[in-house]
């Protein structure tokens, strides 16, 4: 275990390192860069600018102090906002994101699960094909579809939320609920599969002989191996709510880190492009190495090695 | 239809954020636009600000909040145009148009009671002017004897320089040569001044991003003073209980929102959270005619949409050819049918102004296009190679483009490839000269013609099409010395007219602003978006 742990961990921050550098290499290649406008600025300002910022200093050169002022936890300035560090931007926004993914994974937990051991349970009956349903719909209507259309529904005709922001608790209502029933779909149709595989499995019909309760069978039994699909599926999820929930929050306009991951690539703000790489590139690396250990918890046959 | 167990869920959720809504202190509950007793305005203000640091800043949504918290010298009166008196009371410029003395609003104070100074104004010039801090808008205050000089390093005694505090409350500017337009140039930012201790307090007069702009430690000298700055979520400025004209200032707080998603803009409006929003959907205009003309605003901007040409390449290197394709445009059809927002169809290189209409047109009708194109060699367009049309990636450059090649492809038999790029990947291209035709755009940074024809001097960091002219060149000089008004106007016509010869740009239509406003804001007019806050209230 420890050493599934330890071997893991190097092979995430060797990965990280290779992530890094691409990373920066690629930025640098890209044509334009954080001071190219429409109204372009004189040969001089540009020269005192880059100079400003030490990008008149070799690529190798910026390479190595980047990764030296990372050693030390320091992203470096943003050159987009110059009035913020790249540290403040990604602390600022970070719990922003998280709040909204975990409070949409609630979203898609609570609509998902109960419909996915439903649909299971009461198997090719209307509940299963009404729940299959919503979940195709789920999986193939973009959000920036459904954004929009709750916006009109609730916002515009009823007047119960601001049509965006995220000012208030009523303001996390629409966008948790759109993001979560987007995942919600998935999230059913897992946990339906991995219900069915386990409730036609022989020690589910030693068990309804033995006169266990429905509900006994559903969640004492088989719930634990039939979630496994779901948990699984879990990190990614996770994820990829937060790298993204670019659609969501622009749509809704959620200061999360979304928004700066895309519109930091387009503004050339290389710290800031990095920046987000780095935590993004971590958080999914854990978030799998999680996924792992919980799978490995929940199911016996799953063995942790290097 | 929606199916009952999320609506119940949204009812239920409703009904719990109904009483939280009270909790929120500046944005307007959905549907309640706070009206004009509470003076309270809030606005789509396009993208989140760079910074507040008015030295510093290059944007249009900059300038707007960095106008209600830093004053100039000079400002907008009352309907958006002219000149009125802002940090100073008034000034005199000497008969040779190279001296002006302003002499400072005698209550004129900083946010912290500091009475503002002259020498404010003057190490406020030497801060943008220090090569270290890189500002962009440096070269806006090249004007002045010795500022070049100081930037490049060719000067290190600032006192050297036209900058002369003659005593507190006056600031006198000399100039290297006659500019008749300093005066509207000073409305820009770039001239506002900056409270030097606390830039030295928060890190150096040299350093850029320090904290002296983060709420608390700001101190301006504008109408407005900085309450809440939550980045990506909104800006908030108060009332000044310091500025010198207070009694004028009719709200008492704007609420500025980053407001990057046009259709959620709209959105936001029709929920009442806006009076204002920065832009309109294309598909929305229609909508807003039909139904409720009364909140669609169409202001006229200082800006040109034109197509640049590479006038480095052939065939484009030969201006019969660059004529017949400025010819063979419908420009009426193309702001009647594609852009629809009444954008005026451009004939001339520099949009009308109150100073300055100009004369000169693009002029000659399908017939004369046709033969230029013989004339040079392609009958029909026959031999012409295929030329690439580049634009940045955005829905509308893009219907345009379309609209437009099929225009030439049917008037001259030209087949104009189109070919999109991201943003600063397309800049990169017009800049390298790395395209045949490129789509592009201009905004005034003040009102006058200069900031036009400007553009297309020789080796211009803006110009991106290769055209050079000496006759051209020559007569931007003699403009800039023009002893009088009327004779640089007549320049500046003639050098329109020499652009619509020589062709380097297709002019295709003069901007406008178009967007949603409650019809119970008072808002001018202003050319440049530059606001002048004190003007802007709310109706009753």
């Amino acid at each position: 275990m420890l050493r599934f742990f330890a071997s893991r961990l190097l092979q995430s921050l060797l990965a990280l390192l290779v992530i890094i550098t691409a990373t920066f290499f690629m930025l640098r290649f890209v044509p334009g860069g954080p001071f190219t406008a429409e109204k372009a600025v004189t040969p001089e300002i540009l020269r005192n600018l880059e100079a400003h910022y030490g990008l008149d200093k070799p690529l190798w050169h910026q390479y190595f102090d980047y990764l030296g002022s990372l050693a030390k936890g320091d992203f470096g300035p943003s050159f987009k906002y110059p009035n913020r560090t790249v540290n403040e931007i990604l602390g600022d926004k970070l719990p922003v994101s998280i709040e909204l993914g975990a409070l949409s994974l609630l979203v898609a937990l609570l609509i998902g699960l109960p419909l996915g051991i439903l649909a299971a349970v009461r198997r090719n009956t209307w509940v299963d094909y009404w729940g299959s349903t919503l979940g195709m719909m789920g999986i193939s209507i973009p959000t920036f579809v459904v954004g929009p259309l709750l916006v009109l529904a609730f916002a515009i005709h009823a007047g119960w939320f601001n049509a965006s922001g995220w000012y208030t608790i009523s303001d996390r209502v629409l966008p948790c609920l759109v993001l979560g029933i987007a995942y919600a779909a998935p999230i059913g149709r897992l946990t339906r599969g991995g219900m069915l595989e386990v409730l036609n499995q022989d020690f589910i019909r030693t068990a309804r002989a033995k006169g266990a309760t429905e509900l006994r069978v559903v969640f004492k039994h088989s719930l634990r191996g039939g979630l496994l699909p779901v948990v699984s599926f879990l990190g990614p999820a996770i994820a990829g709510i937060l790298t993204g929930s670019f659609v969501i929050e622009t749509i809704f306009q959620i200061p999360g880190l979304g928004r700066e991951f895309v519109n930091s690539a387009f503004n050339r703000d290389y710290t800031l492009v990095l920046g987000t790489v780095i935590l993004y590139a971590g958080l999914i690396m854990a978030l799998n190495l999680a996924a792992d250990l919980a799978q490995a918890w929940m199911n016996p046959k799953v063995r942790l090695e290097g | 239809m929606l199916n009952r167990p999320p609506f119940l869920v949204l009812a239920a959720l409703a009904v719990l954020a109904g009483c939280k809504k009270s909790e929120n202190t500046g944005s307007p509950a959905a549907g309640q636009t706070p009206g004009a007793q509470a003076q309270v305005l809030h606005l789509g203000n396009g993208t989140e600000p760079q910074d507040l640091d008015p030295q510093i800043v290059t944007g249009v949504p900059e300038n707007k909040i960095v106008n209600a918290l830093f004053e100039g010298l000079v400002a907008y009166g009352p309907n958006g145009q002219g000149t009125v008196p802002a940090a100073a009371a008034r000034w005199t410029i000497s008969p040779d148009g190279l001296v002006y003395t302003f002499y400072l609003q005698p209550e004129g104070r900083w946010s912290n009671g500091d009475p503002v100074t002259a020498q404010h104004f003057v190490r406020s010039y030497q801060r943008l002017l220090t090569p270290s801090l890189a500002a962009e808008y440096a070269n806006k205050l090249f004007p002045v004897v010795g500022a070049e000089e100081f930037y490049r390093g060719q000067l290190s005694d600032f006192s050297q320089t036209g900058f002369k505090a003659i005593d507190p409350s006056t600031l006198q500017i000399t100039l290297k040569r006659r500019t008749s337009f300093l005066l509207e140039s000073m409305k820009h930012y770039a001239w506002f001044p900056v409270h030097i201790p606390t830039v030295e307090k928060f890190g150096g007069l040299d350093r850029k991003g320090t904290a002296w702009t983060r709420v608390g430690n700001l101190v301006g000298n504008g109408p407005f003073i900085l309450k809440e700055w939550s980045m990506q979520q909104r800006l908030v400025a108060d009332k000044s209980p310091t500025y010198w004209d207070r009694a004028a200032v009719k709200l008492n707080q704007i609420v500025f929102y980053p407001t990057e998603n046009i259709e959620t803009e709209e959105r936001m409006f029709r929920t009442g959270q806006l009076h204002k929003t920065n832009e309109m959907p294309l598909d929305k205009t229609d909508v807003y005619r039909r139904e409720q003309p009364e909140s669609l605003r169409i202001d006229p901007l200082l800006g040109i949409y034109f197509y640049r040409i590479n006038t480095t390449r052939p065939p484009l290197n030969d201006k019969r050819v660059r004529k017949a394709l400025a010819l063979a445009i419908n420009r009426e059809q193309l702001v009647e049918k594609v852009t629809r927002q009444s954008q005026i169809p451009a004939y001339s290189a520099c949009p009308p102004m109150e100073a300055f209409t100009s004369p000169a047109r693009l002029s000659g009708d399908l017939d004369e296009a046709r033969r230029l194109l013989a004339e040079a060699g392609y009958p029909g367009g026959k031999g012409l190679r295929k030329i690439d049309l580049l634009y940045n990636t955005s829905q509308n450059h893009k219907k345009i483009a379309e609209a437009i090649q099929q225009m030439w492809r049917v008037n001259l038999g030209v087949e104009v490839g189109l070919m999109n790029q991201e943003w600063k990947v397309y800049l990169d291209s017009q800049d390298t000269l790395n395209y045949d035709l490129c789509r592009a755009g201009w905004i005034a940074d003040y009102v006058d013609p200069n900031t036009f024809f400007d553009l297309w001097r020789t080796g211009d960091g803006n110009n991106d099409t290769g055209f050079a002219n000496p006759e051209y060149d020559r007569m931007l000089e003699q403009a800039l010395n023009a002893p009088t008004q009327a004779d640089r106007m007549a320049i500046y016509a003639k050098m329109d007219a020499l652009l619509m010869d020589e062709v380097p740009i297709i002019p295709i239509y003069f901007y406008t602003r178009t967007y949603a406003m409650n019809p119970k804001v008072n808002y001018p007019v202003n050319l440049v978006e530059t606001p002048n806050w004190k003007f802007i209230y709310l109706k009753e």
